[in-house]
């Protein structure tokens, strides 16, 4: 158990690609940390460099009070789940789980404690004698908490570990790594590009996009107050409906096509608007809007999901697709009207050139 | 359907006798006496004589020097097949691990040039690969017999395409598990490639078995001659003034033809998995 430190750490590969560029987190004891992103955003890249089986270029990594860029892996009393596993082939499942304690030169009966209470608490118990092909994806990936679990680490690296599993099982592993992380109180890195996964699992979200932190937070925090338009599109599903606006005289236009109306006072040129489909609400026949926006949307296409429908539409004729969740028993006909508004504080504002929030309030609420 | 069911049988059918019809002759005319098959030629049906001939022929010191036995002669072929076997898998298994495993400084071209030597068999390097070794003073000699020939160009290929084909992960849990090279290569590579070093083995023994040209330049001496080296020269000394022991001769051809045989009905199994399968 300790504290991870990494302080403007960067990856430069030997081709000149900048994998990394200049990430800093701290990490405090037993807390769970996901990174999560794209493909290539340097996610997997930078847990290895914690992990040790990639040299950092630049920066220092610490796991306690200890600086490991030049420590080797197996030195740096961490333990690592990866996606395919990554079990011994031709080891039983105990030996698989006690090798690393054997390398370690650790007591025969320290291991043997160890390795039973570890199946224990994974309930892998029966099938210590087993090689790994005997078993099913969902036990093969206990046997590989189990080695990361005996070595009692100071932390766990997870390298997208439930990648590999059907979507059942993927859910009922996630909350069993939730709850022995908990149990264990040990700190963990966690890399996925699942969002849904990123957000159940966190305690603290790093979203990473092109080698940078876009933004570091409760994942709660992340979802009501994303930092940029690429978190804002990224965390949450379906996303955040995003709109291209610019200022025309004193109002506020979509950039391209037509449909909304919206009474803003920023001071800015170009913005983006962001709404969540759950924040999107419609408009009873004879009322009248009572937000700071009003859309006019087309229906293109409905996907009910059971308990809630994704309605997919248009803005105006053709203009930008907006996604709002209506209730499991809406109806609606493709091409049908419908005037969705959305109360001000669930507007999100973004600066149209940077694509970073802007923190102001900026609603002038219709009386 | 059925018709061509029984054409495929029939295509299989003649080539198993196409195959082993001349080894039972071999057999058959193995088992009569010298006089007997000089009189009749090549015998088709079994005839009294196993058990002199075969003893004969194993125990009995022929040759030039009359010191050699057949036994003799099938262990220097045991010795040969085993050490070549042996030796290329270690050798090949090594060079593959260092080029797969370890950022050699031109480890690609270095692969490529040990690949490119299978353009270049024994028999073209026969005249520099006999001078080196003569030159050493290795002639009549088991390390003359084995170690010239144990770089192995088709072993390390096919350890390489092994070893790339192990998935990177394994050695990064085995870096974490605290596994160095030593370790990593005894402890998982060597248990992962059994099913490989058996097919290799295999190949590589049945090879060696059936060296002759080789064994023939460095070895003058009759003691180290193997049988499949062996077996014309004893047969020539046999000739002489008297009657040709040709079902002597057969007899040898039939012990030199049974070990390679065994060991690939015993291992065939292995040897399909190895080359075709990988279990990961």
């Amino acid at each position: 158990m300790a504290k991870i430190k990494l302080d403007d750490i960067r990856k430069v590969y030997a081709g000149g690609v900048e994998a990394v560029k200049g990430v800093s987190i701290d990490i405090e004891d037993g807390e769970f940390i996901v990174l999560v992103g794209p493909s290539g955003c340097g996610k997997s890249t930078l847990l290895r460099m914690v992990a040790g089986l990639e040299a950092i270029t630049s920066g220092t990594a610490q796991i306690g009070a200890r600086t490991v860029n030049d420590v080797e892996p197996a030195d740096r009393d961490i333990a690592m789940v990866f996606q395919n596993y990554a079990l011994y082939p031709h080891m039983s499942v105990y030996n698989n789980m006690a090798y690393g304690l054997k390398n370690r030169g650790t007591a025969k009966a320290e291991i043997e404690s160890r390795v039973r209470e570890a199946a224990r608490i994974l309930e892998i118990e029966d099938y210590l004698d087993r090689k790994p092909r005997a078993l099913s994806g969902g036990q093969r990936q206990r046997v590989a908490m189990g080695r990361a679990i005996v070595r009692d680490p100071a932390a766990f690296l997870f390298d997208e570990p439930l990648s590999n599993l059907d979507a059942k099982l993927r859910v009922q592993m996630r909350i069993e790594i939730k709850k022995l992380q908990k149990s264990l109180g040990t700190t963990s890195i966690y890399v996925t590009h699942d969002q849904l996964e990123a957000m159940t699992l966190a305690d603290r979200l790093v979203v990473l996009n092109g080698g940078q932190v876009e933004q570091i937070g409760a994942p709660i925090d992340v979802y009501e107050k994303p930092a940029s338009t690429f978190v804002a599109s990224f965390i949450g599903s379906p996303a955040m409906n995003l709109l291209a606006l610019q200022k025309q005289g004193q109002s506020w236009q979509l950039q391209e096509g037509e449909g909304l109306e919206i009474e803003l006072d920023v001071a800015a040129e170009e913005i983006t608007l962001g709404v969540r489909p759950e924040d999107l609400h419609i408009i009873p026949q004879g009322q009248t809007s009572h937000g700071v926006l009003t859309a006019h949307l087309i229906v293109s296409a409905v996907e009910p999901v059971g308990a809630e429908s994704y309605v997919h539409g248009t803005l105006g004729n053709g203009g930008p697709e907006v996604i709002l969740r209506a209730p499991g028993k809406a109806q609606f006909a493709i091409g049908s009207k419908l005037d969705v508004t959305a109360t001000p504080d669930k507007l999100h504002l973004f600066d149209g050139n940077t694509g970073k929030r802007m923190e102001i309030t900026p609603m002038r609420v219709v009386a | 359907m059925k018709s061509i069911k029984l054409l495929d049988h029939v295509i299989l059918i003649l080539g198993a006798l196409f195959m082993l019809v001349p080894v039972g002759f071999a057999f058959f005319t193995s088992t009569h006496d010298a006089i007997s098959v000089y009189q009749n030629g090549l015998q088709f049906t079994p005839g009294g004589h196993f058990v002199d001939t075969y003893t004969a022929v194993l125990t009995e010191a022929g040759g030039f020097t009359k010191e050699v036995t057949g036994l003799t002669m099938a262990w220097n072929s045991l010795v040969l097949g085993l050490g070549f076997a042996i030796g290329k898998i270690i050798i090949s298994m090594l060079a593959a691990y260092a080029i797969v495993y370890f950022r050699l400084p031109l480890g690609t071209f270095i692969f490529w040039i040990i690949f490119s030597t299978l353009l270049l068999p024994l028999e073209v390097r026969i005249l520099p690969s006999y001078e080196i070794v003569q030159g050493l003073g290795m002639m009549n000699s088991y390390s003359g017999l084995i170690i010239p020939l144990i770089a192995s160009a088709t072993g390390t290929f096919y350890f390489r395409q092994f070893f790339k084909s192990v998935p990177d992960e394994l050695v990064e849990a085995a870096r974490i598990d605290g596994a160095g090279p030593i370790k990593f290569f005894i402890d998982i590579l060597v248990p992962l490639s059994k099913t490989m070093v058996a097919a290799i083995f295999i190949i590589m023994f049945v090879y060696g078995w059936n060296q002759y040209l080789w064994p023939t330049l460095i070895t003058t001496d009759e003691g180290y001659f193997t049988l499949v080296r062996g077996m014309k020269q004893i047969l020539q000394v046999w000739i002489g003034a008297q009657i040709p022991d040709t079902n002597q001769a057969m007899a040898l051809a039939i012990l030199a033809m049974l070990p390679p045989v065994i060991i690939v009905v015993i291992f065939q199994s292995w040897f399909v998995k190895g080359l075709v399968e990988s279990e990961k």
